[in-house]
């Protein structure tokens, strides 16, 4: 693919809000996870939340689409100023040329569950204060940001699970190239919800611990939540970043656990290589997926180290934010620009002792470096897999 | 800066239909063309042969309905299904299972089965289809509420266009149950696919429109169908595929954004 700017990007989660307490907390391997109640829901769990989401004020134009996961939208835009990008996007191209591709995994259903407790005692019906289409609905989170934005451009959700917001700026390469359009907004936004919570605690995939992605003694994820945009553009007189590739198989294998040699993954890794025209020892840093449950992290493990052997370093960033879910793509493509902006190779937190069936060059130590590509690795549910890969801006 | 939007070119190989009062794309042909034949029953979704029987089980309507047109489709385009990317667009997932899901989340126990969680992701209909065809082929699931359809129909053209390789297109929507159907009425299932081709097959030149006016459906209760689901939008473009003629209409879109479709002669 031709090589496309990102001329902006941002993030929110529990790590703080935009850029720059992302990138402390990163250099400092500070997590952002805490063992903390979520609603009404004490699971004894450490989560990734975001702080400020309830105290934000809210447009009484958009009022329908109050909920938790528009509101980290909203935080998300308002982060790095980079809605006022985006702004400045639309001048440029007309709101007409600018797609708004988002991933999501669970959207605003928080307010259907809650919406459950009250449900009319004699006709069962949902009360009236229910806004479906602008908060449950998966589109909803896309819907809010096209029209917070007044962007009038093609647009619409990817809900693959957690490689969601990874697949979207593939996507969105694809329509800018082809003409369609001359940039798009792109990321992910997935806040914590019951449905999440309780789920995968059903799967026995939470850890009763902080989530130590490639332990010998990991015990499963921490759930988090985050909002993370980028803009790509045509064209751009300062990128921030290059999107060199994105590469997407599907497993074939199994509706919730990856195949075990992780082969669907090392085609997405393959595939992304290809697309930027680059060989595996091209690429300086891995930003591994890495959730931190025993069948996940040794099904990538050998999917890396067939692609790539045992030497490219890399790392799962979830001990700082949390699995972010639909967002995680979005927020570990955030992270890899980070890294190739400040040469910075984050440590994998929570490691007491690195699985030794595990074989790739796992960082549990920062190092710092001039990085050229970074490859971020995205996979979910459904065996849906993607491979973002970036290059420093010259 | 381009000024005017690029067209996709593609082609359509295989169709796979089924909907109220359409049983598959062979049946469904003389009804699109001349809707007078047309009765309008409910839709019944036949158990997908391609599921083992284990998945079958746990398959919801919006699974098997998918499953039975992309497969239809593939048969009709002659193709291997392992040998397709493949887009699938919905407004939302599986529905029986999202309202089993809510009760339990509202119930004192909050038992939540963890097959019910599994197939809660947006992307059920795809992981199944993938895992029953052992496919390893990218496979990309979206939403875009009543601009499903269009949205499904951009991506697959435009990752056709870009990757000149065949893409499946599989668009289906499933009623909720109560109390959920109150506050997103869909009026019965409807599931469309069709498999698209860089080269050959019936062309198609697609271009966003803007604020074009959608095409309706000429008959009133086709027309009523359309507006009532959303994988039901693409009627008029199903009934210019069942005839011989060129045919150019609009379909809806987002607010601002329809698709414009150009459909060559047979």
């Amino acid at each position: 693919m031709t090589p496309l700017a990102v001329s902006d990007y941002t993030v929110v989660s529990a790590l703080g809000h935009g850029r720059a307490p992302t990138l402390q907390a990163l250099r400092a391997g500070r997590s952002g996870l805490r063992q903390v109640d979520f609603e009404t829901a004490t699971l004894g769990a450490w989560l990734g939340v975001v702080d400020g989401i309830e105290a934000l004020d809210w447009r009484a134009d958009l009022a329908d689409f109050d909920c938790r996961n528009n509101r980290l939208a909203e935080l998300g835009l308002r982060a790095d100023a980079f809605s006022s990008s985006v702004r400045r996007a639309a001048a440029r191209f007309g709101a007409a040329r600018i797609g708004v591709f988002l991933g999501t995994s669970t959207s605003g259903i928080l307010q259907t569950e809650l919406a459950y407790r009250r449900r009319d005692a004699v006709s069962g019906a949902l009360p009236a204060d229910l806004h479906y289409a602008e908060t449950h609905n998966t589109y909803s989170v896309a819907r809010y940001v096209r029209q917070a934005l007044d962007l009038r451009g093609p647009a619409c959700v990817v809900s693959t699970a957690c490689s969601s917001s990874a697949k979207v700026f593939g996507q969105a390469a694809r329509l800018i190239e082809l003409g369609l359009i001359d940039a798009a907004v792109v990321g992910g936004v997935d806040s914590l919800c019951l449905t999440t919570l309780y789920g995968f605690q059903a799967l026995e995939l939470v850890s009763p611990e902080i989530c130590r992605p490639w332990d010998a003694q990991r015990r499963g994820l921490s759930i988090g939540e985050a909002a993370a945009f980028a803009l790509l553009e045509r064209d751009a007189a300062a990128p921030l970043a290059w999107l060199l590739g994105c590469g997407e198989s599907s497993d074939g294998h199994h509706m919730s656990s990856p195949h075990p040699e992780g082969a669907g993954a090392a085609l997405a890794m393959r595939q992304a290589l290809a697309q930027a025209g680059c060989t595996p020892a091209d690429v300086s840093y891995i930003n591994l997926h890495g959730t931190g449950t025993p069948g996940n992290d040794a099904a990538e493990d050998r999917g890396v180290v067939s692609v790539f052997g045992r030497d490219t370093p890399c790392s799962s960033t979830k001990g700082y934010t949390g699995h972010t879910l639909g967002a995680a793509g979005g927020v570990e493509a955030v992270v890899s620009m980070l890294a190739l902006q400040d040469g910075l190779l984050p440590a994998g937190l929570n490691v007491r002792q690195i699985d030794p069936t595990l074989q790739s060059n796992y960082l549990t130590q920062a190092r710092q470096g001039r990085l050229e590509r970074v490859a971020s690795n995205s996979f979910g549910f459904g065996g849906s897999n993607a491979c973002l890969l970036f290059g420093a801006a010259p | 800066m381009s000024a005017v939007s690029a067209v996709l070119d593609v082609g359509v190989a295989g169709i796979g239909l089924l909907g109220p009062g359409l049983v598959d794309w062979a049946s469904a042909l003389p009804l699109l063309r001349d809707p007078a034949l047309w009765q309008r029953v409910p839709t019944v979704v036949p158990a997908p042969a391609l599921l083992p029987a284990t998945e079958r089980r746990r398959a919801g309507i919006v699974v098997k309905a998918s499953v039975v047109v992309a497969d239809a489709a593939c048969a009709a385009a002659g193709v291997a299904p392992a040998s397709l990317a493949t887009v699938f667009t919905s407004s939302t997932g599986d529905p029986a299972n999202c309202h089993a899901l809510c009760e339990a989340l509202a119930s004192a126990g909050r038992l939540v089965s963890p097959t019910r969680f599994t197939n809660s992701v947006h992307n059920v209909a795809a992981g199944y289809w993938h895992i029953a065809t052992q496919s390893m082929q990218t496979s990309t699931s979206l939403a875009a509420f009543d601009a499903s359809l269009a949205a499904g129909l951009l991506e697959a053209a435009a990752q056709c266009a870009y990757t000149l390789a065949p893409v499946l297109l599989v668009a289906c929507d499933v009623p909720y149950l109560e109390p959920l159907h109150g506050v997103r009425p869909l009026a019965d299932s409807f599931a469309l696919a069709m498999v698209l081709l860089p080269q050959g097959g019936r062309r198609l030149h697609l271009a966003l429109a803007g604020d074009a006016i959608a095409t309706r459906c000429a008959h009133p209760g086709l027309e009523t169908l359309r507006g009532q689901i959303p994988a039901a939008r693409g009627l008029p473009l199903l009934q210019a595929l069942a005839g011989p003629a060129a045919a150019a209409l609009v379909l809806e879109g987002l607010p601002g954004m329809a698709l414009a479709v150009q459909v060559d002669a047979a």
